[in-house]
This record gives C-alpha cells, sequence and structure tokens, in this order.
C-alpha cells in the first residue's frame, strides 16, 4: 500500500475547506449553511488524520472524534434554531435575519 | 476718613435713583442727586483746607485690600486706597465743583425729561468713577475709574435711545477709547512687568532709585520706560481725543448739552491730561515720548482750530474747541510744563463748562436749534445768555485778565525754552491762538449778531438756580486764574525751568498777548457778513458756505472718511468674505472625516450574517497572507 504525501492530504484538505466556506457564504439557506460548516469541520478532520497518520500518532485521530461531537452538539442547536426559525418566518432565508443591523 | 467717603455720596445717591427710578418724583430725584454732589463739594472743600494743614501735603487713606499680584521681584498689593496730593487736589475740586454746578444746571435743563432719573443716576455714576479716577493711589484702581468714565460717557451721549445717530455716536465713542484704553492695559502690564509694582508712588520712587543710582538706567530698562511711555499716551490720547483718536468726541455732542459740558469738556477729556501729569516721573525719562506728546497737542490743536472755523453746529464748535484746548494741555505736558497744563486744565474746565451750558441755554431758548445759520442777533434777544457766552468766549480767546490768559500764557511763555518742545511748537501755539480767536468770533457774530435769522419766540429759562449755576461759573470763569496754584511739590523738576541759557527774543511776551487781539480785528473785518446781516422783507437766510474745502473741513479733516478707508472698508470686506468663518470650516473638517468613518461602519453593520462571514474569511486569509510575508 502506497502511501499518501502529507502534501496531497493537506490539499484535499483545503479544497475541502473552502468549498465549505464558500457554501456558508453564499447559500442563503440556513439548512445548506449548516451542511456546509460541517464540510468544513469534516475538512479539518481530514487534515488531523492525515497528520496522525504521518507521524503515527494516535492524537490526530482522538482530535477526529472530538470534531465528531463538537459537530453532533452543533447540528443538534443548529436544528433547533432551524425549526424555531421556520416557525416564526416560515423560511429558512439567512438574509431575513438581519434585524441586528447598525 | 472724609477722604474715604468721598466717592460714596454720590454712589449712593446713583443706587437709590437707578432703583426707584421712575418712582421718584422730578423733586426727589432732583434733591437727592444735587445734594449728594453738594456733599461731595463740601467734604473735597474741606479736605482741600486738610491738606494744605497736613505736614507733607499729602493725605492717604487704604479702604480694603483687593487682591495681590504676583511678580518675580515679590507680591505686590492692589489696594482700594485713595490717594490725595496737589494735583489730585486740583482734579477733585474741578470734578466736584464744576460737577456740581453743572448737577444744578441738569436738574433743571432736563426737567422734562421722561427719564430724568436715569439721568442723573448715570450723572452721578460718572463723578463716582471720576473721583475713583484721580483719587486712586494704584494705577489698577486708575483704570477702574478709567473704564468707568467711559462706560458713563457711553451711557449719556446714547441717552436719547430713541435716535439712532445718537447711538452710533455712543457707540462710536466707545470703541474709539477702546482702543486708547487696550494701549494703556498693556502699557500698565508692562509696567507691571519691568518694575514689579503698580502702586503710583512706588513706582515713582522706584524710577527715580534706578535712574539715580551710580550704573542708572540699564539698556533694556530705558526700552522698557520709551515702551510704558508711549503705551500709556495711547490710552491718554483715546480719553482726551486727541490725534490720532479724535474722531469721537465731536459726534459725542449728541447727547445731552450738560453731559457734554460736564463729560467731553470739563472733567472726562481731560483725564489723559492728569494720567500724563500724575505718571510725569515716568515720561521725564522719554525725552522722545515727551516730544512725541508736544507734537501730537500741537498739530491736534492746529487741525481742531481749523475744523472748528468750518462747523455750523454750536456745539461742534465747542467740541473742536475742546479738543484744541485740550491740545494745548498736551503741549504743556510734552514741554515739561506740568503744572502749566494742570492750570490750564483747571480754568478750561470752569470756562467750558460756562460755554457748554450756556450753549445749552440757547439751545434751549430756540427751541433746540444747534444751527448757527439760524441764530444770529441773540445778544439783544437773550442778554443773560449772551454776556455769559461773552464772558467764556474772553476766557477761551485768553484776553488779558481772563482766567485763560492766565493758563494759556503759563503754557506758551514755558514752551520757546523747552528742551522737549522750542520755537517751531512755539509759533504753533501762537497759531493755534489766533485761530482760536477766529472761530471764537466767528460763533459769536453767528449766533448773537446780526439780525435773527428765526421766526419762532425766544422762551429762555428764568430759573434762578440754574441762573445762579450759570453765574458762579462765569464768575470761576474770569477769576479762576487768580487761584493760587502750588504744585511744586507734585512736580518737583520742571523740565522747562532746567535750562535757563536758551535765550528768549523780547517779544515773545508781547506777540503771545496780543495774537488774540490780531484774530478778532481780522475777523471783525472778515466776518463782516455774519455781523450785520440784515433781513430783507422775511426771505433772508444766511447760509454756510458749501465750497468743498469748507466742507471738508467741517468734517472733521477727513478723519472720519480715512479711517473708514483704512480700518472700517478693509474690516466689513474681511467679514463679507469671511461669512462662513474659514476657521470654522477647516475645523469642521474633522467632524466631516468621523462622520465619513460612521458611514462607513454603519454599513458594515449590516445585519447579514453571510457579510460577517465573508469578511471574517478575507481577513483570515489577509492575516495568513501577511504573516507569511
Amino acid at each position: 500500500m502506497t502511501t499518501i504525501p502529507l502534501f496531497h492530504v493537506l490539499i484535499l484538505s483545503s479544497l475541502l475547506f473552502l468549498i465549505g466556506f464558500v457554501g456558508v457564504v453564499a447559500r442563503k439557506n440556513t439548512l445548506f449553511m449548516l451542511m456546509s460548516l460541517e464540510v468544513m469541520l469534516n475538512a479539518v478532520g481530514v487534515a488531523f488524520i492525515g497528520a496522525g497518520s504521518v507521524w503515527q500518532q494516535a492524537d490526530g485521530q482522538v482530535m477526529f472524534v472530538l470534531i465528531l461531537t463538537l459537530a453532533a452538539a452543533e447540528v443538534a442547536v443548529g436544528l433547533a434554531l432551524l425549526i424555531r426559525m421556520q416557525n416564526k418566518y416560515r423560511s429558512l432565508d439567512i438574509d431575513l435575519l438581519n434585524q441586528m443591523k447598525g | 476718613m472724609l477722604l474715604a467717603s468721598l466717592p460714596f455720596y454720590q454712589l449712593l445717591s446713583f443706587l437709590l435713583l437707578i432703583t426707584f427710578g421712575k418712582k421718584l418724583s422730578w423733586q426727589l430725584a432732583a434733591i437727592i442727586s444735587v445734594s449728594s454732589m453738594a456733599l461731595t463739594v463740601l467734604a473735597s472743600t474741606i479736605l482741600l483746607f486738610e491738606l494744605s494743614a497736613s505736614e507733607n501735603q499729602i493725605l492717604n487713606v487704604n479702604l480694603w485690600h483687593w487682591f495681590d499680584l504676583n511678580h518675580a521681584l515679590g507680591k505686590s498689593q492692589i489696594n482700594l486706597s485713595f490717594y490725595l496730593d496737589g494735583l489730585s487736589a486740583v482734579m477733585i475740586s474741578v470734578v466736584s465743583g464744576v460737577g456740581f454746578l453743572i448737577h444744578l444746571f441738569a436738574a433743571i435743563y432736563m426737567k422734562s425729561d421722561e427719564n430724568f432719573a436715569r439721568f442723573m443716576a448715570y450723572m452721578n455714576l460718572f463723578i463716582v468713577a471720576m473721583l475713583i479716577l484721580v483719587l486712586a493711589d494704584n494705577l489698577v484702581l486708575l483704570y477702574l475709574g478709567w473704564e468707568g468714565v467711559g462706560l458713563c460717557s457711553f451711557l449719556l451721549i446714547g441717552f436719547w435711545y430713541h435716535e439712532k445717530n445718537n447711538v452710533l455716536a455712543a457707540r462710536k465713542a466707545f470703541i474709539v477709547t477702546r482702543i486708547g484704553d487696550t494701549s494703556m492695559a498693556i502699557g500698565l502690564l508692562l509696567l507691571f512687568n519691568s518694575f514689579g509694582e503698580l502702586n503710583i508712588a512706588a513706582v515713582t520712587t522706584l524710577v527715580q532709585q534706578s535712574s539715580h543710582s551710580v550704573s542708572g538706567l540699564s539698556v533694556e530698562q530705558t526700552n522698557n520706560i520709551y515702551w510704558i511711555a508711549l503705551l500709556l499716551l495711547g490710552g491718554a490720547v483715546g480719553k482726551s481725543a486727541q490725534l490720532p483718536l479724535q474722531t469721537w468726541l465731536p459726534d459725542a455732542m449728541a447727547g445731552p448739552t450738560p453731559v457734554s459740558a460736564l463729560i467731553h469738556a470739563a472733567t472726562m477729556v481731560t483725564a489723559g491730561v492728569y494720567l500724563i501729569a500724575r505718571m510725569h516721573d515716568i515720561f521725564i525719562l522719554s525725552p522722545e515720548v515727551m516730544n512725541y506728546i508736544a507734537w501730537l497737542g500741537a498739530i491736534t490743536l492746529l487741525l481742531a482750530g481749523i475744523a472748528a472755523l468750518a462747523q455750523t453746529d454750536i456745539k461742534r464748535v465747542l467740541a473742536y474747541s475742546t479738543m484744541s484746548q485740550i491740545g494745548y494741555m498736551m503741549l504743556a505736558l510734552g514741554a515739561g510744563a506740568w503744572s502749566a497744563g494742570v492750570f490750564h486744565l483747571m480754568t478750561h474746565a470752569f470756562f467750558k463748562a460756562l460755554l457748554f451750558l450756556t450753549a445749552g441755554a440757547v439751545i434751549y431758548a430756540l427751541h433746540h436749534q444747534q444751527n448757527l445759520f439760524k441764530m444770529g442777533g441773540l445778544l439783544k434777544k437773550l442778554p443773560f445768555e449772551g454776556s455769559l457766552f461773552v464772558v467764556g468766549l474772553i476766557c477761551l480767546m485768553a484776553l488779558p485778565g481772563s482766567s485763560g490768559f492766565f493758563s494759556k500764557e503759563a503754557i506758551i511763555a514755558q514752551l520757546w525754552s523747552s528742551n522737549t518742545a522750542g520755537p517751531l511748537l512755539w509759533w504753533c501755539a501762537i497759531l493755534g491762538a489766533l485761530l482760536t480767536s477766529i472761530y471764537s468770533c466767528r460763533l459769536f457774530f453767528l449766533a448773537f449778531m446780526g439780525t435773527a435769522r428765526f421766526s419762532d419766540k425766544t422762551h429762555s429759562e428764568k430759573n434762578i438756580l440754574l441762573r445762579s449755576a450759570l453765574i458762579i461759573l462765569a464768575l470761576l470763569s474770569l477769576f479762576g486764574g487768580l487761584i493760587p496754584l502750588d504744585l511744586t511739590l507734585v512736580f518737583p523738576t520742571e523740565l522747562a525751568a532746567s535750562i535757563p541759557e536758551i535765550l528768549e527774543p523780547s517779544w515773545l511776551h508781547t506777540l503771545a498777548i496780543l495774537t488774540p487781539f490780531i484774530g478778532i480785528l481780522f475777523s471783525w473785518f472778515y466776518f463782516k457778513k455774519y455781523r450785520t446781516s440784515r433781513v430783507v422783507g422775511s426771505e433772508y437766510n444766511l447760509s454756510a458756505s458749501e465750497s468743498r474745502l469748507v466742507v471738508f473741513c467741517r468734517q472733521g479733516l477727513g478723519f472720519d472718511s480715512l479711517y473708514s478707508l483704512l480700518f472700517i472698508k478693509p474690516y466689513q470686506w474681511l467679514a463679507e468674505k469671511n461669512k462662513h468663518d474659514v476657521v470654522d470650516q477647516v475645523i469642521m473638517l474633522n467632524a466631516w472625516y468621523i462622520s465619513l468613518w460612521h458611514d462607513a461602519l454603519i454599513m458594515m453593520q449590516n445585519g447579514s450574517l453571510r457579510w460577517y462571514l465573508a469578511a471574517f474569511g478575507l481577513a483570515i486569509m489577509l492575516l495568513l497572507g501577511v504573516s507569511f510575508l
């Protein structure tokens, strides 16, 4: 089995992160924004796993587990908010939530 | 103790009158103001006796401590204290004596005015300020009185404030004298800065000590004294209506006639002369400034004499003549003839007050007609006023025997051999005397001789009090020259007497005495038209010449338009250009800049989450980029 160089892993991870970020910024639907956020978190997870396997350390995988739990908690809160938002505004358009402007 | 209370009778009367004002009847208001003035006269008479009985001819009283001034040389106490010596004694007797007679006159003259109480209140306040001015033992208190008389002058010129011209004249007087006052204030600061004292006696001793010490005055001190003297002269010039700040005095005649007599002839305008005489120890050390004073006096004396020749308003003739007589006093001071100058101040106060009050009575009798060309023949119609006016004019022309003769001859006699004056200034003084007699004759011929050029019936005021005030003034003018005035203790160093080696030609005194007669003789023929004008039918009217030269002289030799061109016009132009305030605009740039940022930042806080995220991401990229570079 050929080892994948860390550099390639990092490229993949940054691509994923960028895709996620663009998704968060460009999408208007809050649900898709949450999903893009997940993509970003996973991009970070890929970087951790790659680094852990290169240096033969368990820390990378431990961090990934932490990130997974964090993502689960975040999605729980996020989805709850989404339901409230759907109830209140009958829409998931994030731009409706701009009452706190300067 | 009497000295301490001198200004307070009037102050009390002022407070009473200004508080109760219109509630007081004419009798009550007149009694309050005139009797308080009588008390002042009584007190100053007693003080004069006390003064001559005291051993060093100086009375001093300290009322209370005012404030301290700190200086590198130590603390200087500024007290509210009065100082009476020969010089201030002359001044308080003039202020209280002439002031009393004018108050008496004014109480009757202004009887029908609805604001009578206010008028008398201002007159009283003026006397308070004037007494403080002449009695002050330090220059700060003197400055208080100085500003006080300026204020009263302003209030009284604008007393009939319903007329716009009166208000403008008041404002002009206030602003023009303010220029002089500012110069004087700077002079006082410089004086304090260089000597650390503002007490007059202390300054005098300090100046004398340093000039008599072995090393003499240092260059810096001499320089300072020159500037102090020049700046004080600026103050005196403003108050005494001398060149170049003389333009306010003729306009000040807009005030009621007693005001012109009291403030703009007898007392306030001589405050400048008093100031210079009071600070003569400083002026002595600066012969250049003495020379300037003499020249300023001489030029004013001639210019005012020429301007008086062309006036049509009886009061303006007298105003210009006041300027020219004060020019004589300045000339005397500049020549170092201190006591002659102060003597002329006193006699001038008598006869000019008389002239103004008589002019006031004439104007009153003619239903407020001030135009000389609408008068004529008054000697027959108003014999009482006419004869008193003649007395006043005789003193003004300095005919032998009158008070003006003694004082004016005393001045002229000292000019020729003075260090700081000289023959040229002597000739100026003689020419001035000639002009004086010519315009006096013109005034007399126009108003009192010839035939009447008015149709209304005259109504002469026959009140006994008013007439007695005039008669006392006339007696003072005639015999005031005989009052022995011994000021040798105040002025121990007469500059004029210091160089006897200059030979005076023997014809000097003869010519000086003859000059007024030459003037009378000249005008007797030259103004024949005014003297003998006959009415042909009822059409005949004498009118003033309207040639350009005469109008130019009538308007005070163009100083008003010159100042308008030099100062007022450019100032108005600047004000017009600067309507929106350039400095303000520059300062408002700050506000504009801040509000720009305000708007930009508000736009950033648009509440849109995605924008925030984008900014967040961009900023991180920026930071990373910077840290990589």
